[in-house]
């Protein structure tokens, strides 16, 4: 089995591109990740790609041999839909071909177009992504299912939509710097706890925006590494994929995300870390209550007791454990399909030491990602190490 | 969308606004909701339709502020995760939203969509 390497990265700006196609924004990503990698398309074997509503958005499915032919790659290509998490599983099974050694360079991303619909049509196509029977023709939105998240979170564990603005203030002070966010605007605990009510107990500052964008990631086996002289100092070390229950009332729990505890446990048990390794995280945070289910699950925090680690200064970027440095979903932005694997190229650049925030961990070596689809019924998890000083 | 009925969907509102709602249950006690072949918590399939029990309570509950077109005229709108014990069940909360809380007891019934005329699940304050 060979380690795999993350050989480039590549991000389109994160934000409202109402006018252009998810083949252009990918191919802006995937080609700088070709640039950043050094690498030719024509060694690329594969190509893994990410995308959620594309049939609803742009009319267009079988979008796999769209996105290689965006970089001029002339290879076997698959679309992969997870919901939130399409490009974090297309991730994962690139990484698992390249570690078989069946693949030796594999292009995987995501992209996502948003913004060409109307908010109300986006919050239709969002929603999909939940139970059509019992959940979305109950008048269910996605905002909607995380607040029942919240709310129930609230009632078994305590905490207040004063610790849930914190998580909103620090992403956003996180994105400040981040070119390729959406928001680059600070905003006070005040400004969060005053926006108006999407789904009771979130409001708008709760939320993360309908965001364009795209994103991507050269993977190479170790030899291949060797063998062309690249620079590609950091390895994806560790994969885990967890599953539940679809509709959150079929869970045990409405209140907690099993499927990532799953798949962060497995992550870990492959690279042979533990939650107290981890340097710095990117967290899914659609919601300012996804990053604290999300913080629970990876063990950084016991169950009920993550809720307050931002307004703690836990995990803000001069605290013990930076989450979100990129800003997250809340600021950089969340263009659903590209979201796995480009908060595996912040966290490639933010070890690299080529990152806007890098100064904030200059002695990280030990990273983890996680991505989740729909309440977290899907949910997938990476640990990337730094290798190669 | 075409008016072809959504096996065992359709039949359980059917049976819920006749006052007659029930749930799947295996030989293992599991609740789900239908259609199943097998269960989705221990994969028997040995399932039969036992009676939802009259009254659940709300375990979680949000007001949505911001709908989907489809309930476009419906905002604001109470929507619940009611336990009814063996099994649990998602739907809209006929009340003024201050008057729902976690533990509230309700009881499940079907009404429409202000916007479209469409049926869905329904809780009424008990
Ligand atoms: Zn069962």
């Amino acid at each position: 089995m060979t380690n795999v390497r993350v050989a480039g990265v590549g991000l389109t700006h994160f934000g409202h591109h109402p006018e252009r196609t998810s083949r252009d924004l990918f191919a802006e990503a995937g080609l700088s990740a070709l640039d950043d990698a050094d690498v030719a398309a024509g060694d690329v074997e594969s190509v893994y790609y990410g995308n959620f509503m594309g049939e609803l958005s742009e009319h267009q499915g079988h979008q796999g041999p769209l996105a290689a032919e965006a970089l001029g790659v002339d290879a076997p290509a698959t679309r992969y839909e997870s919901a939130c998490a399409s490009s974090g599983v297309a991730l994962r099974q690139a990484v698992r071909d390249v570690r078989n050694g069946e693949v030796d360079v594999a292009v995987v991303g995501g992209a996502e177009r948003m913004n060409n619909l109307e908010t109300a049509e986006s919050t239709e196509a969002l929603a999909i992504a939940a139970d059509d029977l019992y959940e979305v023709r109950a008048g269910m939105t996605f905002p909607g299912a995380y607040a029942l998240m919240a709310s129930a979170y609230f009632e078994q564990f305590g905490g207040s939509r004063e610790d849930l603005a914190h998580v909103a203030v620090k992403n956003h002070a996180n994105a400040l710097g981040n070119d390729h966010a959406q928001y680059q605007k600070e905003i006070t605990v005040e400004d969060a706890m005053e926006s108006p009510p999407v789904a009771s107990p979130l409001h708008l500052y709760d939320a993360c925006p309908v965001t364009d964008g795209a994103s991507a990631v050269v993977l190479v086996g170790e030899a291949y590494a060797e063998s062309e002289d690249l620079d590609a100092p950091v390895a994806v070390t560790g994969t885990g994929q967890g599953g539940d229950k679809m509709a959150l009332h079929d869970r045990e729990d409405v209140a907690t995300s099993p499927a990532a505890t799953d798949a962060a446990e497995e992550a870990y048990e492959d690279a042979g870390v533990s939650a107290d390794d981890v340097d710095l995280a990117e967290v899914h945070d659609c919601f300012t209550i996804a990053e604290v289910l999300a913080t629970e699950s990876l063990g950084f925090f016991e169950t009920g007791e993550g809720v307050d680690a931002a307004r703690r200064g836990v995990t803000t970027s001069d605290g013990d454990l930076p989450v979100n440095l990129s800003g997250g979903l809340k600021a950089k932005g969340h263009p659903v399909g590209a979201t796995g694997t480009s908060q595996v190229a912040e966290l490639t650049k933010l070890l690299r030491g080529d990152h806007v925030n890098s100064e904030h961990v200059p002695d990280a070596t030990t990273a983890v990602a996680h991505n989740a689809g729909g309440t977290v019924a899907s949910a997938v998890v990476h640990v990337l190490e730094e290798v190669e000083a | 969308m075409s008016d072809v009925r959504d096996a065992g969907y359709d039949d359980f509102v059917d049976a819920l606004a006749d006052g007659e709602g029930y749930y799947v249950e295996c030989d293992e006690g599991h609740g789900s909701l239908p259609p199943r072949r097998a269960c989705p918590h221990c994969a028997s399939r040995d399932l039969s339709e036992e009676p939802l029990p009259e009254t659940g309570t709300v375990e979680s509950c949000t007001e949505i502020h911001v709908p989907t077109p489809s309930f476009a005229d419906d905002a604001p709108y109470v929507v619940a995760v009611v336990d009814f014990g063996p099994v649990r069940v998602t739907g809209q909360v006929l009340a003024d939203p201050e008057d729902v809380e976690i533990g509230s007891t309700v009881a499940p019934t079907v009404t429409e969509t202000a916007t479209e005329g469409d049926r869905l699940v329904a809780f009424e304050l008990r």
